[in-house]
């Protein structure tokens, strides 16, 4: 532990830290551009200049690491003269269109200016303009204002992996592109936008809406993936503007995903904002009264058992909740939240939970990747992964279709054969597994949705048991789902009853009365003879079938608890209201209950989560993981010979929003639709 | 900056015979560290095509196991990698100091009334092109220039403008200084090494 | 002066037979294995006791960098790398060196590639030494075929020498950029710690020295380090290679003792300053990146580390730049300032943004098209940039606009007086 002085204090920090963290340890702030703590050091900047004593110029505080005896100065005459004089070579060539500049009020070169800058610019030369450049539907550059600081080169080559970025060129010629024109490759993309510290780097969809004292701020979960990740939504009136990362070190750290930045202008299109019925083969536009009146009409007399539920993959688990007390109240089992028919065991949480924790990864030292595209599936969590492997030390395969993850992962065969190999031994990553420390597997729903679904996650379980993937507090069994709404659902226990009717039954037509809750994903072909009801905000395939629509809220509309992939339960937050006469979805269920006699036991929020939180010590306790216990599941079965696939085809569009989202088409033009007509895939 | 208003070709391959070589220059690095070849694979490439398109930048980066991009780096920061086509002939004079002071405005006057051409530019018959670029570490032997691989020293404007008519009527030009001395020795006497020591 | 008995390079005009043999029979390759025997200790202390420091330009004692490397090979090799990326403008000599008399160097580098504990050496040429190299490469292979290096060679130190060549960029003469460039990447400085020696070529241990450094120990072993320590003056020993260029009648690359005056050096020479010393305006002693020095300081400038850091310069690589009186001399800096703008490496903010400043104001100083008050602006911007960047290429940008500043301030003066009074007549 050395110790060094700074600015006349002595402070003692860990060994390995830089100057820079240690004066942010004592305190001080040091001004920078180009360090970022996530990135590799760069040292470009110049702006972190300290001075330190009996070294012969001021040095770089980012990259300079601690010493014994080490003495520091911050804020002396020469420092603040070099912070100054950087600032304005910083300057001479950036443009002074601050006032059109989408990261004005929000940007590191005016705030540093402000604090660190002279008072009046002395260049009267020349300055240097850079040709606009095209890299893609996310980004929008504009180069000129670019200060080099190649955070966006260094994010693109450690933390994205897909080396989209470069430096060409040199001196002040210097041009930060991908070079040949070309859309940037990674689904990480608008985390560029974040690190970007001045408005070279901007976010297309959003140019020029707002500027960042008008939005009203609001912290949530998102819901594009079953990875919980952190955001907030900026609004302003009633219209989510953007999604920004909020940082969380345990699920996404400060990065987000772009289909959770930029499907929600999926949210202005194709909203269902009134209740229809269907009437004469046609949905016609109702009252909630006569919508209500209609599913009370057809519920009148019901056998319960006729009835039937599905949960969707992005709802929220007081919804679900409503609809299955709703469905108890009515005698009906023949409810399930797996509308794509995973086969793990809902009764044992260790069988469905990414055990792990993403944020184990790190300790991970060896990893088997089970009918999953990690990277369309859940990038965040492939992000992850891939900080694991650059760190070193990690040995990862996947056995299912071969997918780019953007880190060393050895393709061990697309076959489920290729586990029982590894189970019986005979395949060399078997080894691999025993002999790591912390080894771990992530089975994939591309894995569990097959026929042979509960064998593989049988094998996988052998493998997990039999290469010490469980040893201690060591879970390395993992499940990565989807869908946001998933895990929520199992732990809330939205999954059929003995001998009840579970997705598979329920599309096939055999329920009179079919309830969707946002479920949008399963084939409604068979449905003509049930009596559909779908609930949920965008018009997709549940709303097309259906014969009573009540138009419910989407995400950044309602307060809503969701379970990520993990087993962590987070609030999300209703940052604007539900358009036209939709209404948030409990209330939804409450008052149709109130409407068919079965009057459900709450009458506000607090009142049905407290009851949820009787339900599971999952729902009672917020941004928190309650560990699974190590028992029996899976059931024996033959493996199908056929190459297990991932269930998303295309990252871009999943769900019913980013299905009508612009900008998610605008991707899928531009870096799905290319690679499907090159022949190459992920 | 990026030259990508050049016609670029689809694809580039690299012959045979410089396939050989390329293993060669890979072969003097560590096994792993193949990247080192990068710049020696981009002046092969460069070479064999006449200038360095976008093609081969992405053959090498194959080759070598790079990012596209860290190749895109390293031809667009090095000045001898010609992102665009160059005459037959690439006549480089230094106008850094030395050459400067001893006349190198002259030696790039000279060149250009021979060649028709302004800096920066291709002469008509796709011969000369010709460039003013920095010291070429060759003070000694000020004014000079670069013609390929060959140095032309000790220049006056009547031997610029000697050595262009002879490229361009396909004469070959002798290499070197251009006043008779040999190498960086002082001109006329020796002041060392004159005896047998 | 300088005896032929005391030259190391003793073809480096290249009139002699350039072969191994040729070479061989002037001394080269005689002893070396009797040199090796001596031991790694002995040999680094020799490079000490001789005193020599870096002919790069920084004139770092060349022993004690030599003693920076670790003492045990751990797991990862050491490496030699040569500098021979040369393009300090001025600066002509390691071409010499490489073309007329490289088994100087490729002896030099077993021998420093021995005392290191290095098996393999790289030397980064520049790219447009395209016949230099091949010359170079020539005298390897002969090597090679000699068995004098290579696997199993007749020395029993198992060394391997690579020719690696750049491909046009200045700032890879900087030895951390030059490791980048040789690694296959851009050539951009690297930021210090950590230390080549510690952390170099591949994340391994090097050394990386320049060509004429590396050329001169074979010489300094066989004769030993007193005798090399015997030539010039205290802390600023040995022969050195001068490059002399610019107004003296016959320009030349000349090996003599290190503190030889500076009029000796040309007049001795190079034939003397064209039109007589009297003529004479200015100097750049040391390549392009060592302050200008006036008539006056020229009078009784000694060429050596020390006696030129006396005027407010450097010895640099000894690349005397010699300006007559009627140069433009603010044109002549001017020209400097466009170079480094040319070849910053764009990476570090003072350097990228702080050398297009320079020239561009330079440039209106050329004409005279500013005002007094910019020359003290030009002057704090060369200081905004001093002492603020990653490497030494911003420091090199600033000394010669500081030098020219602190000696012909009145030229400049002049110069913008005329241009407005010559503005105020026409309009």
């Amino acid at each position: 532990m050395p110790k060094l002085t700074i600015n006349g204090n002595e402070i003692e920090v860990e060994n390995g830290l830089t100057v820079l963290q240690a004066c942010e340890l004592a305190g001080i702030e040091i001004p920078r551009f180009c360090y970022h703590e996530r990135l590799s050091i760069a040292g470009n900047c110049r702006m972190c200049l300290v001075e330190m004593e009996r070294a012969p110029k001021l040095i770089a505080s980012c990259a300079m690491p601690v010493g014994e005896g080490m003495v520091i100065h911050t804020d002396n005459e020469k420092v603040r003269k070099a912070r100054e004089n950087v600032m304005e070579l910083l300057l001479i060539n950036h443009p002074l269109d601050c006032p059109i500049c989408d990261q004005g009020g929000e940007c590191d070169l005016q705030d540093q200016a402000m604090a660190y800058g002279g008072d009046k610019g002395r260049y009267t030369e020349e300055k240097r303009a850079v040709k606009d450049k095209d890299f893609g539907p996310i980004i929008r550059p504009f180069m000129t204002r670019c200060i080099h600081c190649t955070r966006c080169v260094r994010f693109t080559e450690e933390v994205a992996g897909t080396s989209d970025l470069c430096g060409t060129f040199r001196g002040d010629h210097t041009e930060i592109g991908t070079y040949v024109q070309s859309a940037v490759q990674t689904e990480l993309a608008g985390n560029l936008v974040d690190l970007c510290p001045v408005g070279a780097l901007t976010s297309k969809p959003y140019s020029y809406t707002a500027r960042p004292w008008e939005l009203k701020k609001t912290e949530s979960i998102d819901v594009f993936d079953a990875v919980g990740t952190n955001i907030r939504l900026d609004s302003r009136s009633n219209e989510v503007l953007r999604v920004l990362p909020r940082l969380n070190e345990e699920v996404n750290e400060e990065w987000l995903a772009d289909k959770g930045r930029y499907a929600i202008d999926g949210l202005k299109t194709q909203r269902l904002d009134r209740p229809y019925v269907r009437v004469d083969g046609k949905l016609k536009p109702a009252t909630w009264e006569d919508a209500f009146k209609a599913i009370a009409n057809k519920l009148n007399g019901l056998d319960g058992s006729k009835f039937a539920a599905l949960a969707g993959d992005m709802v929220d688990v007081e919804s679900m909740f409503a609809l299955k007390l709703l469905a108890e109240s009515l005698g009906s089992a023949n409810i399930d939240c797996r509308q794509d028919g995973a086969q793990y065991d809902p009764s044992v949480r260790a069988s469905y939970l990414f055990n792990t924790t993403i944020e184990g990864i790190d300790e991970a030292d060896a990893c088997l990747i089970i009918g999953s595209n990690t990277r369309w599936e859940a990038p965040i969590i492939n992000a992850r992964l891939r900080k694991r492997y650059t760190h070193g030390g990690f040995k990862a395969a996947m056995v299912g279709e071969n997918f780019d993850l953007t880190f060393g992962c050895e393709h061990l065969g697309e076959t489920a054969d290729v586990l029982a190999s590894i189970a019986g031994g005979a395949h060399p990553f078997a080894e691999v597994l025993k002999s790591a420390e912390k080894p771990m597997l992530i089975l994939g729903q591309g894995a569990l949705t097959r026929k042979d679904g509960a064998a593989i996650l049988q094998v996988a379980k052998q493998i997990a048991d039999k290469y010490g993937l469980i040893s201690g507090e060591w879970n390395g069994f993992n499940v990565l789902h989807t869908a946001a709404a998933r895990v929520g659902g199992l732990e809330l226990g939205f999954v059929p009853g003995d001998c009840a009717m579970d997705t598979a039954a329920i599309t096939e037509g055999k329920a009179d009365v079919v309830y969707l809750l946002g479920a949008d994903e399963i084939d409604t072909s068979k449905l003509a003879n049930s009596f559909v009801i779908y609930q949920g905000h965008n018009g997709d395939a549940g709303a097309q079938c259906a014969d009573v629509i009540l138009p419910g809220a989407a995400y950044t509309e309602k307060d809503g608890i969701y379970v990520n992939t993990e087993g962590r339960m987070q609030y999300g937050s209703k940052a604007v209201f539900a358009p036209g006469e939709a209404k948030e979805d409990w209330t939804i269920l409450r008052a149709l209950s109130e409407v068919i006699g079965k009057t459900l036991p709450f009458d506000s929020l607090e009142q049905l989560r407290a009851q949820l939180a009787e339900v599971s010590p999952t729902f009672a306790n917020p941004d928190d993981i309650q560990k699974a216990s190590w028992d029996d599941f899976g059931v024996k079965g033959d493996l199908d010979a056929t190459a297990i696939t991932s269930p998303i085809s295309n990252y871009y569009m999943t769900d019913p929003v980013s299905r009508v989202s612009k900008t998610m088409a605008e991707c899928t033009e531009a870096l799905i639709n290319p690679q499907q007509r090159t022949g190459t895939n992920g | 900056m990026s030259n990508m208003n050049i016609q670029q070709p689809d694809s580039f391959e690299f012959t045979p015979e410089n396939l050989e070589l390329a293993k060669k220059h890979i072969a003097k690095y560590p096994e792993g560290k193949q990247q080192s070849a990068c710049m020696p694979l981009l002046d092969l490439a460069q070479r064999q095509y006449g200038w360095l398109p976008v093609a081969a930048m992405d053959v090498v980066a194959d080759m070598l196991g790079m990012a596209p991009v860290r190749v895109y780096e390293v031809a667009t920061f090095y000045t001898m990698f010609n992102k665009e086509p160059v005459g037959k002939h690439h006549v480089q004079v230094c106008t850094n100091i030395s050459c400067w002071l001893r006349g190198s405005d002259e030696i790039v006057k000279a060149v250009q009334e021979a060649a028709e051409i302004h800096t920066g530019e291709t002469s008509t018959d796709g011969l000369i092109t010709l460039w003013e670029v920095e010291c070429l570490g060759a003070c000694s032997n000020a004014p000079m220039m670069q013609i390929n691989d060959d140095y032309y020293e000790d220049l006056t404007a009547e031997d610029a403008t000697r050595i262009i008519n002879d490229l361009r009527s396909g004469k070959e030009p002798t290499p070197g200084p251009q006043n008779g001395r040999t190498g960086a020795a002082p001109l006329g006497e020796l002041t060392s090494l004159t005896g047998d020591a | 002066m300088l005896t032929d008995k005391d030259r190391i390079f003793t073809n480096i005009y290249g009139l002699k037979d350039k072969s191994l043999k040729g070479a061989q029979s002037r001394g080269c390759w005689d002893g070396t294995k009797g040199i090796l025997e001596k031991g790694n200790d002995w040999i680094i202390n020799e490079m000490k006791t001789s005193g020599l420091r870096g002919r790069g330009g920084a004139g770092f004692s060349t022993g004690i960098k030599w003693s920076f490397m670790p003492k045990e090979v751990g797991e990862r090799p050491h490496y030699l790398v040569i500098n021979a990326d040369e393009g300090e403008p001025g600066t002509c000599k390691d071409r010499e060196i490489m073309r007329n008399d490289p088994h100087t160097l490729i002896e030099g580098a077993l021998i420093a590639s021995f005392a290191m504990q290095a098996h393999a050496c790289y030397l980064y040429i520049r790219g447009e030494f395209v016949r230099e190299a091949e010359a170079l490469q020539a005298a390897i292979d002969e090597c090679y075929e000699a068995k004098l290096i290579g696997p199993n060679n007749v020395h029993g130190w198992d060394f391997d020498f690579y020719v690696h060549r750049g491909a046009g960029a200045y700032v890879c003469g900087e030895e951390t950029a030059l490791i980048e460039s040789l690694e296959g990447k851009k050539g951009q400085p690297r930021l210090k710690p950590p230390f080549p020696a510690g952390s170099g070529l591949y994340g391994c241990p090097t050394t990386v020295n320049n060509v004429e450094s590396i050329a001169v120990a074979p010489e300094i072993l066989r004769r030993g380090g007193d005798w090399f320590a015997s030539i010039g003056r205290e802390n600023n020993t040995g022969t050195k290679l001068y490059g002399i260029s610019g107004h003296v009648e016959r320009p030349c690359v000349v090996e003599d003792a290190m503190g030889i005056s500076l009029r000796d050096l040309l007049e001795k020479h190079c034939g003397g300053v064209i039109g007589g010393w009297d003529n004479l305006m200015a100097v750049i002693p040391g390549g392009s990146s060592v302050p200008v020095m006036n008539k006056e300081q020229c009078d009784n400038a000694i060429m050596d580390f020390d006696g030129l850091r006396e005027h407010g310069s450097g010895l640099g690589t000894a690349a005397v730049i010699v300006m007559k009186k009627d140069t433009d001399i603010i044109k002549a800096i001017s020209r400097l300032s466009d170079f480094y703008t040319h070849e910053s490496c764009g990476q570090c903010t003072p350097c990228r943004e702080g050398t297009g400043w320079l020239s561009r104001m330079m440039k209106r100083m050329v004409v005279g098209n500013a005002t007094v008050e910019e020359i003290d602006l030009l002057e704090e911007v060369t200081r905004q940039i001093e002492g603020h960047t990653i490497c030494a290429l911003g420091d090199a940008a600033a000394w010669p606009v500081q030098g020219l500043i602190k000696h012909f301030r009145p030229e400049m003066e002049a110069r913008i007086a005329a241009y407005h009074a010559a503005k105020n007549a026409a309009a």
